[in-house]
Formats: structure tokens, C-alpha cells, sequence
């Protein structure tokens, strides 16, 4: 039984890497990328002093994050071809493909996730630091962008990268719209095989290894930064 | 009472004890002081078996402390200490503080270890707050809560870990005080700590450490006094330290 | 856009034949609620079980406890809960294993559900109990072995009580993280709040209906458990406030939250 179990790896993990991991990193990555963005977007929003971006950021992150990811998978999954249309004022829906609805929900998901990083990173750096810089002589705006900034972004940036981790974990919930992605992938040779044990054991081992493994290297990137 | 025997310390790589020598004699008060970095709170704390040592061995009181098989617990139990930064449990009252361990560690009953804590609460002149949260004293206060926690023990000896560095000044006094008092009636004491006035009240030994190092261990008069009893680097330090 | 809402969808009979969509909704949010507090539950004491491990000096029990938050941290979520309900039955001795496999609809799909909820949740709430232990100050530690405690004294007495006043925050928001990733149970057929809206759109073709509705109820639940905790914190947090030594403590739950 072992024997064949690892043969049967072996046999479907072209397919599996190919065409499953690719679809899954490649999600990861645009989805990080572009909800990085937006998340920045939405944190200066969230700190603006203008109530008009303040109040719809706010309600947009915390309704992000009172919801199931698999709900806003959903979600945008029906709704994205409808919101299409009325974009371009189409008659009928449009056709957005499974792929684009996932790489929008991803995005819009975890924009909301990144903006709460970001925001505890500013706000981590101590009052102090901006009542000194003002005490030099520097405006408000070289405070930020000379001392707060550098410091915020070294304190946030290993819990943005280990968010990128989890969202690389959560893109395995595309399963639910049939995706291929790695997981949907080991779970279409395990169904067309009958081999569910050692497919899933599998697909636990390559996640665990991919994630550990990079979440080593935020580690060592992490006690790195205090090495003046 | 405390025996310390050519005791050497590595964190890692780094050496931060170098063959260091010392004892306290029963009734002794030793001071130990030194610049940052001298080893002096690492030293203290070897003493009771907080900091762990590489090589050399530590008594008290004929135990050894530093044997695999010491029985730790026993042997804290009897030495007190106080520290820095007072270390009193936020979440029990000064009463609770106090008879904690009596309760726990030495088995005494409830009511006994109570009355053990009131009295030592008046000894320090607080008695008034025994019903209260450590957040709601002053820095002093609770200083001299520790002392009294560490007391309600019954101790044979007292290790100071710099116990008024962290104080505002105008607190460093009424812990000096209780201090100064435990010193007269006999305990035998080791501290560690910047304040020379009290070091050259109440001391009867002074060890000066440097890098590590013991580089003096030799009566108060002789630290202190006009003639060459101490070493140039001892020097140097007692006239940055006494300049105000 | 010619998407025709339907209000009356709601009161349309189930594929079941005896509930309407509205209560097969309400039925699957009170899944979503039974497993979420179950597993919190659960997790809970495992979790600081584990947390506790990650913190003492014996480096076996410190290495068990970092492998096992390691293991349930760096493996999806759904492919976990695929690996209890199907893996599991065919991993244990024959007669377990088809005594799993036979067991009723929905028991079938919570029991794996739940197992594979309140362990991974423990790797969670271990993490956060351990921020909160190592948040203390070590000189907490050194006092209490200096009045001789003993290690587990230590720890009963000083360092846990501390530590959990402190954690109170994010283990309240670890509660409403549960009632999210219940949502998995789904994908092995428990038809929870999720799949039950999932399960309306599929054969009631009435799309937005169902996942509003879902959606809908999630912020309701959410808003609940955030008013019921918030009393619950404030109870629990008057006794913290008296610390000075645990009031900076809020800021390092924020950054460790996100």
C-alpha cells in the first residue's frame, strides 16, 4: 500500500505543481500585492481626520472582519459578474471567470486584514518619538516620513508577511467553487482514484513545509532587523 | 553564612563572572558595587540560585547551592530578596503579598502568618495599607513592602539587588531606614547598590567589582578612607559616583 | 440589471420538505453557535494547556508544545478538517473507524468538525496565552522562586493569574475568530449558517437572498457576543486596572491581533 501511495504522488505531481500550486501562488501573490494596496489605502483613510474617509473605511474593515471568508467568497463569486454589468452597463451578467472573482475577493478580503496591521505599526511607535521630532524643528510631515514611517513599517512588517502566509493558506477555500487550485487539485485525484489517505496526507505535508518554512524565514528576518 | 567560591559565568560566549570570591560572615553587612555592567546584580543573583553558574559553588549557611541536588526551594526560603524594581504581586493585596509564602512555602496556618505579616507591616511603618493593591503605593512604599515580604519568611540572611536605584530620591531615605534598622539588630546582609552614604553608615565589608570581576574586598574604613586600601579603578568610580 | 429579489423566498419550502429557507438559516446558525462554543471550549483548555508548555524550562515539553501550534498553524484550515473526517476513520483500527463512518447525519460531520475546530483553535489560543506570559515582567518569576514557591506554584499562583487578565482582550476576540472559521464545517457537509445559504442558493436560485440573510445574521451574532463580552471584559478587567504594571499591556494585544 505504501509503495503505491508514493507512486501515486509521483504520478499526479506534475499535474499537482503544475497546474494546482501555480493557481494557488500566483493567487497568493496577486492578491497580497493588490490588498497590500488597498489596505494602505484604507489605513490612512481610517487615520484621516476627514470623517468622509474615516467612517466608510471603518465600516468596510470591520465589515470585512465580522464575515467568513468562505461567505465573501461567495459573495463576490455571484455577485462580481452582476457589479460587472452594471459597470458597463451590460444586459445581461458578465462573464468575470472563477479565477478574476477569487483574485477580487482575495484582495478586497485581506486589504481589510492588512489595514488593521498597518494601523497598529503606526500606532505602535511611541508618542514620544513624534514629540521629539517636532522639538528639532521637523514639520509633521518629515516626522512621519523621516522617523515614524521606517520605524512602523520594520515593526509591521513580519506580521504583514505572516498575513501573507495565512492568505496563501486561505486560498485552498477556492475548493468550494470547484478551483483548481493545489488543494482542489489533490482532492480531484483523490476522488478520481479512491486514494483520499495518503492524497491529503500529502497535500498536509507540502502546506506544512511551504508555510513553515517561510515562516522561518520571517523569523530570522525578524531578530535580523536587531542587529544594529 | 554566604560562602562564594572562585564562581565563574558565561551567557553564551560572553563571560559575565570571572572566578569571583567572596563571603559573608553571620552578622555582616557586605556592600557590593561597581559600575554598569559589573556583574555586581548577576553575582547577587547567583546567590540564591536565580542565575545559574558554570563553574565554582555558593553556600549558605553550610548548604550548598550550587550542587545538582541542592533543594532550592529550602534554601530560598531561607534568604530573603529584594528587588529593583520591587516585584510585589499586582493582583494580591500587601497582606496577601506578604503571607503568601508563609502559607504556601513555609506551611504555616492562615492566622499565625497574618499576624507575623501585620506586625513586620508595622515594623516598616505601613501597616495602614495592608488592605491595598501594590498599584496604589508609591515606589518607597512598595519597596518597603518587599522588605517586609521578604522578611514575613524568617530569613538568615538578606540579598539587596540595588533595591533604591529605581526610586524617586526623596523615597530612597525611608528605605535606607528600614535598611539602616535590620542592619543594627544583626542581619546579615548583601547588597548591592550605588548609595555610599549608606555603605559607609551601615556597611562592614565593601567588594567592588568591575567587569566581572572582584577587584577589591576589604573593610569599610579601608574602601573609604584616605589611604591606598582600594584599588585605582575603585578609585576612579567613588569620585565619578561622589562628585555631587 | 434584472436580478429580481424575492422577499417570499424565504418563506419557500426547503428541499427537506418541512423547514422554510428562513429556518433552515436559523437552524444552521444555531450550528455555527453550538460548534463555535464547543470548540472555543475546548480550545480554551487545551490551548493553555500547550501555552503553559511553551514557557516552562523543561525543553521537551517546550518542544511538543511549539511542534504541536507549528503543526495546526502552517496547514489550512480545510485541508485539516478533510483530514479528520475522511483520513481519520481509515487511520484507526477497523471497527473505530466504520463505527465513525456509519455514525447519523449531521453527528457524522460535527464530531469531526468539532475535534478539528478545538484543536486548532488551541494552537491559537496557546499562542496568544504565551504572548501574555512573556509580557510579565521576569523579575514576577524571580520573586516568587526567591521566596522559595516552588515552579508550578509559580505558575498558579503569580504568573497564570497575570497573564490571563491580560489575554482577556484577544481570547474574546479568539471567541468571535471561532464563530468565522466554524464556516469550514461546510466543505465536510454540516450545514451550518454558510452552507445552509449556500445551500438556499443552490436550489432556490434566490442568490443574494440567502448569503444577505447569512451575512445579515453573522454581524448579528457578532454584535451580540461583542455586547455580552464586552461586559463580561469590563467585569473582568476592574482588577487589572488597579496594575500599573498590566496597563501598558493593550497596545501589545493589538499588534499581536491583527
Amino acid at each position: 500500500m505504501q509503495i503505491s501511495a508514493v507512486h501515486e504522488i509521483l504520478t499526479a505531481l506534475p499535474y499537482l505543481l503544475k497546474v494546482g500550486m501555480t493557481f494557488s501562488l500566483t493567487l497568493t501573490v496577486l492578491a497580497a500585492v493588490l490588498g497590500l494596496a488597498l489596505g494602505t489605502l484604507l489605513a490612512l483613510c481610517r487615520m484621516s481626520s476627514s470623517k468622509w474617509l474615516s467612517v466608510p473605511a471603518t465600516l468596510y474593515v470591520n465589515g470585512m472582519r465580522s464575515v467568513p471568508l468562505l461567505l465573501v467568497i461567495f459573495w463576490f463569486y455571484f455577485l462580481a459578474p452582476y457589479v460587472g454589468a452594471w459597470i458597463t452597463n451590460s444586459p445581461t451578467p458578465l462573464q468575470v471567470g472563477a479565477y478574476r472573482s477569487a483574485v477580487i475577493t482575495f484582495t478586497l478580503f485581506e486589504a481589510a486584514y492588512f489595514c488593521e496591521i498597518m494601523r497598529a505599526g503606526i500606532l505602535s511607535v511611541g508618542k514620544g518619538q513624534v514629540s521629539a521630532g517636532l522639538a528639532l524643528g521637523l514639520t509633521f510631515a518629515q516626522v512621519m516620513k523621516t522617523i515614524v514611517l521606517p520605524q512602523a513599517l520594520r515593526n509591521m512588517t513580519p506580521a504583514l508577511l505572516t498575513r501573507v502566509i495565512t492568505l496563501f493558506q486561505d486560498t485552498s477555500l477556492v475548493y468550494v467553487l470547484s478551483m483548481t487550485d493545489f488543494f482542489g487539485a489533490i482532492s480531484d485525484i483523490a476522488s478520481r482514484d479512491g486514494t483520499a489517505v495518503p492524497m491529503y496526507l500529502f497535500a498536509a505535508a507540502v502546506y506544512f513545509v511551504i508555510c513553515f518554512g517561510a515562516s522561518r524565514f520571517i523569523h530570522r528576518f525578524e531578530t535580523a532587523r536587531y542587529a544594529y | 553564612m554566604i560562602q562564594i567560591n572562585n564562581v565563574s559565568k558565561w551567557y553564551g560566549g560572553f563571560q559575565v563572572l570571572t572566578e569571583c570570591s567572596a563571603q559573608v560572615k553571620k552578622g555582616e553587612v557586605v556592600v557590593v558595587c561597581g559600575p554598569s555592567g559589573s556583574g555586581k546584580s548577576t553575582l547577587i543573583k547567583t546567590v540564591n540560585g536565580l542565575e545559574p553558574v558554570q563553574k565554582g559553588d555558593i553556600t549558605i549557611d553550610g548548604q550548598s547551592v550550587t550542587t545538582p541536588k541542592a533543594n532550592l526551594h529550602k534554601i530560598r526560603a531561607k534568604a530573603g530578596m529584594v528587588f529593583q524594581g520591587f516585584e510585589l504581586f499586582p493582583h494580591l493585596t500587601v497582606l496577601e503579598n506578604l503571607c503568601l509564602a508563609q502559607t504556601r512555602v513555609l506551611k504555616r496556618q492562615t492566622e499565625p502568618a497574618s499576624v507575623r505579616a501585620r506586625s513586620l507591616l508595622d515594623r516598616v511603618g505601613l501597616s495602614a495599607h495592608s488592605n491595598k493593591f501594590p498599584g496604589a503605593l508609591s515606589g518607597g512604599q512598595q519597596q518597603r513592602v518587599a522588605i517586609a515580604r521578604a522578611l514575613a519568611m524568617d530569613p538568615i540572611v538578606m540579598l539587596f539587588d540595588e533595591p533604591t536605584s529605581a526610586l524617586d530620591p526623596e523615597m530612597v531615605n525611608e528605605v535606607l531606614d528600614v535598611m539602616t534598622d535590620l542592619a543594627r539588630d544583626g542581619m546579615t546582609m548583601m547588597v548591592v547598590t550605588h548609595e555610599m552614604g549608606f555603605a559607609q553608615r551601615v556597611a562592614d565589608r565593601v567588594v567592588f567589582m568591575d567587569r566581572g570581576q572582584i577587584i577589591d574586598d576589604c573593610s569599610k574604613d579601608a574602601f573609604f578612607g584616605e589611604s591606598t586600601g582600594r584599588s585605582d579603578r575603585a578609585s576612579q568610580f567613588l569620585s565619578k559616583i561622589l562628585r555631587h | 440589471m434584472n436580478y429580481q429579489w424575492s422577499w417570499a423566498s424565504f418563506s419557500e419550502l426547503s428541499p427537506d420538505g418541512i423547514h422554510t429557507y428562513l429556518q433552515t438559516l436559523l437552524i444552521g446558525a444555531g450550528w455555527t453557535l453550538a460548534l463555535s462554543l464547543l470548540a472555543y471550549f475546548f480550545a480554551l483548555v487545551l490551548g493553555s494547556a500547550v501555552g503553559v508548555m511553551r514557557t516552562v524550562q523543561s525543553n521537551p515539553a517546550r518542544l511538543f508544545a511549539a511542534s504541536y501550534v507549528e503543526l495546526f498553524r502552517n496547514i489550512p484550515l480545510i485541508v485539516q478538517i478533510f483530514l479528520w473526517y475522511f483520513v481519520l476513520p481509515e487511520l484507526l483500527p477497523k471497527a473505530l473507524g466504520t463505527a465513525i463512518k456509519q455514525m447519523q447525519q449531521p453527528w457524522g460531520q460535527f464530531f469531526p468538525a468539532l475535534l478539528c475546530l478545538s484543536f486548532y483553535g488551541a494552537a491559537r489560543v496557546s499562542e496568544t496565552l504565551r504572548a501574555g506570559i512573556r509580557s510579565l515582567r521576569a523579575g514576577q518569576h524571580q520573586a516568587a522562586l526567591a521566596l522559595g514557591l516552588t515552579g508550578y506554584q509559580t505558575y498558579r499562583l503569580i504568573i497564570l493569574p497575570q497573564a490571563f487578565r491580560i489575554v482577556i482582550p484577544p481570547l474574546t476576540s479568539e471567541f468571535m475568530a471561532t464563530i468565522k472559521y466554524s464556516s469550514v464545517a461546510m466543505t465536510i457537509g454540516l450545514m451550518e449558517l454558510t452552507g445552509a445559504a449556500r445551500s438556499m442558493q443552490e436550489f432556490s436560485f434566490h442568490i443574494f437572498e440567502a448569503f444577505s440573510a447569512a451575512t445579515v445574521i453573522y454581524f448579528g451574532i457578532n454584535t451580540a457576543v461583542v455586547s455580552i463580552l464586552s461586559v463580561v471584559e469590563k467585569k473582568l478587567l476592574n482588577a487589572v486596572a488597579n496594575n500599573p504594571s498590566t496597563a501598558e499591556l493593550t497596545t501589545l494585544s493589538e499588534v499581536k491581533q491583527a
